[in-house]
């Protein structure tokens, strides 16, 4: 933490950047909140632990609009993010000073809700938990966001100066797409009955869609008065069903698998596994291809060559 | 003081489902949320708060206000049909029986809003006192008692029964009408759960957050200061805090065209959105701060001086645990406390 601090200090100092991009405490034990520093007294509220979660990728977007350089720290998985906005052009890179940080997961708040917690600290692969109702251990295998058991590697795709490079060739987690297989051996009535399941829960919040780096139109298609039916209506089935289907469609091929989108919806449905299927389905068609890898260049999606598969020609249709 | 045997819980709660709807807490997914109960359910009483309020068995996210047919001769239009008959709500927390106290005074007080009127005047409420509050939990700031839930009935949980108190006339007609499952008892079992319930109450970490320098009258006091901008910048403009919120009453009113007619109506609203209230000269608040100022300044002023005193927040701690950036309204309380209420 205190190289973090140096690193991030000297740069505010030397004039590489005007601002930084990172975390501070929120207001319960295990919960982080991006927030920007503008002086190294204020970069005594940074932290960098197991606990922050949120890409911080999508606010460069806003912080865009300031002038001169912001600094930002970056996990593996949310570099991807980042350099994928670059790619499009919402984000400039002379815009950004980027600090890699090594990730060892996340911690899953959600996973210390409701247990009255009053200290957490982390121990040998565990957590301890200081409660209203007495101490309690979690093995930090349990409390890890999905993204992070089924991590994709610890590589950052872009980044100026990396804290510790030893950590880019750490493993990787378990196969993400086991899940998708799963949906994809069920019967057409046993997926819908699943994702009819799922949808039911939503509450049209939109958290998906705002913290998704890849969802970043200066103006959504569903906010405003065109549509009959507004954004936050969830009664008719179109809402329920289409509203994240149009979404997995319009990020296909941009989404980087960051999970940003499970890991915000307030009712746990699980998003990522629509993107997912996206992804291998990309894979299978054009070959593997992982969005954010490079920050120029068309994605297959994008592009046209007479190698491209026939539509149509997937899957016997 | 009526006592039920806490094994007996069961079959009083199939009974109450099959002589009216019941709702409870119930486990969807990985969250929970009031939902009917079938007997097919698992109840959820030992979470402490839903993930979603229960707030919409009285004012639904999404209803039909009334229907519009332009296929026949003529146009015939239909009104949407009040709520008609009783339904009980059992393991409703105090925090939310407060938050519909606040709603009472938005859609009853000066004008009627007959379908929340409807369902109010037919829900029973079965209020449960909290046996293990949470560290997101600050119900005691806004003057509620963990331990002393409003409601048509208290029910306090303890080691081997259930106890249940009637506070209206509605909830001793409900306790006379299923009598069976309960017998007379003595008061003083209940009254050490609800101690022990207060006595863990008094340790929440958010328990001593100050209200000072809020309230009816502080607007030119709170409405231009700087430490706003601060406080949004982690917002994301998602309408989380206000869908998951017991006492976020916000709502559009739409009309769905159905293509041979309209669907009249109304859903709930965020004014974290960047189209709320949005008219045809455009937007009032076209930045993230002045949204999230408005949602703060409406619970913590607005609401106090149009809803006779009371606050627009009752402290039930889902904003604090589902916000995507972890920012809420105990943050703003924290950081723009007034220094002489921390003397």
């Amino acid at each position: 933490m205190q190289r973090i601090r140096e690193i991030l200090s000297g740069w505010l100092r030397e004039g590489q950047a005007d601002r930084v991009l990172g975390w501070k405490k929120g207001e319960l034990p295990g919960m982080r909140e991006p927030a920007f520093f503008h002086t190294e007294k204020e970069l005594e509220e940074l932290v960098y632990d197991r606990f922050c979660g949120p890409n911080l990728s999508k606010f460069l977007i806003a912080a865009g609009e300031k002038p001169g350089v912001t600094a930002v720290l970056v996990k593996p998985c949310d570099s991807y993010s980042l350099n994928e906005l670059i790619r499009e052009n919402r984000v400039r890179r002379e815009q950004v000073r980027i600090l890699g940080v090594p990730c060892k997961g996340n911690v899953d708040p959600r996973a210390l809700e409701g247990k009255g917690v009053l200290a957490v600290r982390e121990e040998e692969e565990q957590l301890m938990l200081s409660t209203l109702y007495g101490e309690e251990i979690l093995p930090l295998s349990q409390v890890l966001l999905e993204r992070c058991r089924v991590c994709r590697g610890k590589k950052h795709a872009v980044y100026d100066e990396l804290l510790d490079p030893g950590q880019e060739e750490g493993p990787a987690g378990a196969d993400r797409f086991a899940e998708v297989a799963r949906l994809e051996n069920m019967t057409e009535e046993e997926r819908y009955a699943f994702w009819q399941g799922e949808f039911s829960r939503c509450i049209r919040c939109n958290a998906c869609r705002n913290a998704c780096p890849a969802c970043n139109c200066r103006v959504c298609v569903f906010d405003g008065p065109a549509f009959d039916s507004s954004q936050k209506a969830n009664a008719v089935p179109f809402e329920e069903s289409m509203f994240h289907i149009v979404r997995a469609f319009h990020v296909a091929g941009r989404c980087t698998d960051c999970g940003e989108c499970s890991r915000v919806c307030p009712q746990r449905i699980p998003l990522h596994l629509l993107n997912r299927k996206f992804i291998r389905d990309i894979d299978t068609l054009y070959g593997p291809y992982q969005a954010g890898e490079k920050d120029t260049g068309r994605s297959p999606l994008t592009d046209f060559t007479t190698g491209d598969c026939e539509p149509g020609a997937w899957e016997g249709a | 003081m009526k006592i039920m045997k806490k094994d007996r819980l069961a079959a009083f709660l199939q009974a109450v489902s099959g002589e009216m709807p019941l709702f409870l807490p119930v486990e969807k997914g990985e969250t929970t949320a009031f939902a009917r109960y079938t007997g097919e359910e698992t109840p959820a009483l030992s979470s402490v708060r839903t993930g979603i309020s229960p707030k919409d068995l009285f004012f639904p996210q999404c209803e039909t206000l009334y229907t519009i047919k332009t296929d026949s001769p003529g146009i015939a239009i239909a009104p949407a049909a009040r709520a008609q008959e009783d339904f009980a709500v059992f393991g409703i927390r105090g925090c939310d029986v407060h938050a519909l106290e606040v709603l009472d005074e938005v859609f009853l007080r000066e004008n009627t809003d007959t379908f929340y009127q409807a369902r109010r005047q037919h829900g029973i409420l079965l209020s449960l006192s909290c046996r293990r509050p949470d560290t997101a939990c600050f119900c005691t700031v806004f003057g509620n008692d963990p331990a002393e839930p409003p409601g048509d009935v208290a029910v306090t949980e303890g080691e081997n029964a259930w106890y249940w108190e009637e506070k209206t006339e509605k909830g001793r007609a409900f306790l006379k009408r299923f009598a069976s499952f309960f017998r007379e008892g003595d008061a003083v079992p209940c009254e050490e759960e609800k101690e022990k319930i207060r006595q863990i109450a008094a340790r929440l970490p958010f328990g001593n957050l100050s209200l000072q320098g809020w309230g009816a009258g502080q607007t030119a006091r709170r409405f231009e200061d700087p430490r706003w901008e601060k406080l949004a910048q982690g917002c994301l403009g998602c309408g989380t805090c206000t869908f998951v919120c017991p006492t976020c009453q916000c709502y559009d009113i739409r009309d769905y065209d159905t293509g041979r007619g309209y669907i009249h109506y109304r859903c709930w609203d965020s004014c974290m959105y960047s189209d709320f209230t949005m008219m045809s000269a455009g937007n009032n608040r076209t930045t993230q701060m002045q949204r999230y100022r408005q949602r703060f300044m409406h619970k913590l002023v607005y609401s106090v001086e149009n809803n006779s005193g009371l606050y627009g927040c009752v402290g039930c701690g889902r904003c604090v645990t589902r916000c995507p950036s972890g920012l809420s309204i105990v943050k703003v309380l924290r950081e723009m406390r007034e220094e002489e209420a921390h003397v």
